[in-house]
């Protein structure tokens, strides 16, 4: 039978969401996503000896929007900056029991916003350039929903 | 399934009137006839089913049962009333009219017609949703064949000044179309009176069965099916008769054509405490118009947060059901055309939430429906960046 709704997984990250919030002044912060195309998060983090220490999110969006950044926080915590930049869309769809075809695109934006945040980090400390950071990995400019 | 909690979106489902199921549940076992077939079974089936017709008839005050065509639901009464009209009529012009805040179900064949050959201009709403008159006038013309305009919508619970629309197409253009699926049995609908050439009704909008409908065609106006088959509804939709449905449908317009206003003073109240409660929160807007508008509708949006959220908090949370416009709950991913078209934003249509009422209802919710609406913003707000 085919799914039907969101898994439970998304649903308990959906309401009680980890890692709700804000760091003040953090290490590193990348925001992703677009109010126009009904999500935009952000995250924050603070690096500790190469190592994620602290990090929060704040999410406009959908369900799976919201889950998804939890998700992603909850897995990135911890990890290396190398090991967390390699979590992928697919990593965190995938580890929330899978996502709505449709919201495999729009909603999953959470790898984004930690892969921004961690080269915003880098481009601080002046281990990467600004444009190494590359374009910041967002539907901005795309269309929406695809 | 039992179903606990405050149900609140009736505009999608309503549960089917007791009284209806008891009315129409004979018709699954007892066994009747083909109202096609000449014998006693199938007689009885047909006096049932003629029976049904000219309840519904009663309920929009036709001039004769006969002009009620029975479909399977508002979205085939829609394609038949604007394919049926304008590919049979091409006497009459190629231009097509509809307002921007129709249905999907009547812009889609409205829109398919470009393909042959004739063409469409969608007619403008103001920020309440109510259609732009002079707009309209100016664009009709003697060949514009139909006119498509709703009795009101559903996403926003605006009505339409039907009349005054009824008026401009009969002196300019020709044949009008009124989808009343969302008004019917809760405003007083006479087809006679506002001169209308064709209505759309569902049955499940007056608690009667899903999968039943009707098409209302004003005696002398000549539509084509959309289907083909045998001769039921005059061939204008064959195929076998859901006589169970049609059944309950007919009892459905019965009790509406009577409790209907009653029904409808009840839940505005109901309706009107609960858009004062809500409107008090932050930053939280009614979208329609304030006063024409359906009785059991309530309609928002809220800055800084998303519509899919606000449905799933809503049910999670507090067991309470409701729709919404936004773009992320929809198959398409696309943004609500009715609230685009009453001028917001996308990222104001994001935030909608539609509450639509129904019998199940009472003023002893309005608390918990305030206290969760606003705890429910209140949640998605502390997770927003916005």
């Amino acid at each position: 039978m085919a799914q039907i709704g969101y898994s439970k997984e998304v649903m308990d990250h959906f309401m009680n969401p980890r890692n709700v919030g804000v760091i003040e002044n953090p290490d590193g912060y990348g925001k992703v996503g677009n109010p126009v195309c009904g999500d935009l998060m952000e995250i924050f983090i603070t690096v500790k000896e190469d190592k994620i220490g602290d990090i929060k999110f704040r999410t406009f969006g959908c369900g799976s929007a919201i889950a998804v950044s939890s998700m992603v926080t909850e897995m990135a915590k911890g990890k290396s900056l190398d090991e967390a930049l390699k979590i992928t869309r697919k990593d965190v769809a995938d580890k929330l029991g899978g996502l709505p075809p449709q919201k495999m695109h729009c909603s999953n934006l959470g790898a984004d916003a930690l892969h921004a945040a961690i080269k915003n980090y880098w481009v601080k400390i002046g281990k990467i350039k600004p444009e190494e950071a590359g374009p910041e990995e967002s539907e901005e400019g795309e269309s929406c929903g695809t | 399934m039992i179903m606990s909690g405050v149900y609140l979106d009736h505009q999608s489902a309503s549960p089917v009137d007791s009284r209806v199921a008891e009315f129409a549940g004979p018709f699954l076992s007892t066994g009747l006839g083909n109202p096609s077939s000449l014998h006693s079974r199938g007689l009885a089936a047909k006096a049932a089913l003629e029976e049904a017709r000219a309840k519904v008839a009663d309920l929009i005050n036709a001039e004769i049962p006969e002009s009620i065509i029975f479909t399977a639901g508002a979205t085939e009464a829609n394609n038949l009333a604007v394919r049926g009209a304008a590919l049979r009529n091409p006497a009459l012009g190629k231009k097509l009219l509809a307002s921007q805040i129709e249905h999907i179900s009547v812009l889609n064949p409205h829109k398919d017609l470009k393909k042959a050959g004739f063409e469409l201009d969608l007619v403008s709403v103001d920020s309440t949703g109510i259609i732009d008159l002079a707009a309209l006038e100016r664009l009709l013309g003697k060949e514009t064949v139909l006119t498509s305009v709703m009795y009101a919508n559903g996403e926003i619970g605006t009505i339409e000044p039907i009349k005054e629309v009824s008026a401009l197409v009969h002196e300019k253009g020709n044949l009008l179309h009124v989808d009343a699926a969302a008004a019917a049995g809760k405003v007083r609908i006479d087809v006679q009176k506002d001169n209308i050439d064709l209505l759309t009704i569902s049955s499940n909008d007056l608690c009667g069965p899903q999968g039943a409908g009707a098409l209302y065609v004003k005696p002398g106006v000549r539509i084509q099916p959309v289907i083909f088959g045998g001769g039921q509804e005059k061939g204008l939709r064959p195929g076998t008769e859901n006589l169970y449905a049609l059944a309950g449908f007919g009892e459905a317009a019965r009790l509406a054509r009577l409790e209907g206003a009653g029904e409808s003073e009840r839940v505005k109240a109901i309706r009107d405490a609960l858009i004062r409660e809500i409107l008090k929160i932050d930053e939280a807007y009614l979208t329609g118009h304030p006063a024409k508008r359906l009785a059991n509708h309530a309609s928002f949006r809220f800055s800084r947060i998303e519509g899919e959220s606000i449905l799933l908090t809503m049910d999670a949370m507090f067991d309470i059901q409701v729709s919404t416009g936004s773009a992320c709950s929809s198959r398409t991913l696309e943004p609500s055309h009715v609230l685009l078209a009453i001028g917001l934003k996308h990222e104001q249509a994001h935030g909608s939430m539609i509450m639509t009422l129904g019998r199940s209802n009472n003023p002893d919710q309005i608390p918990a429906i305030a206290g969760a609406t606003k705890k429910t913003v209140e949640r998605l707000r502390a997770l927003s960046p916005l």
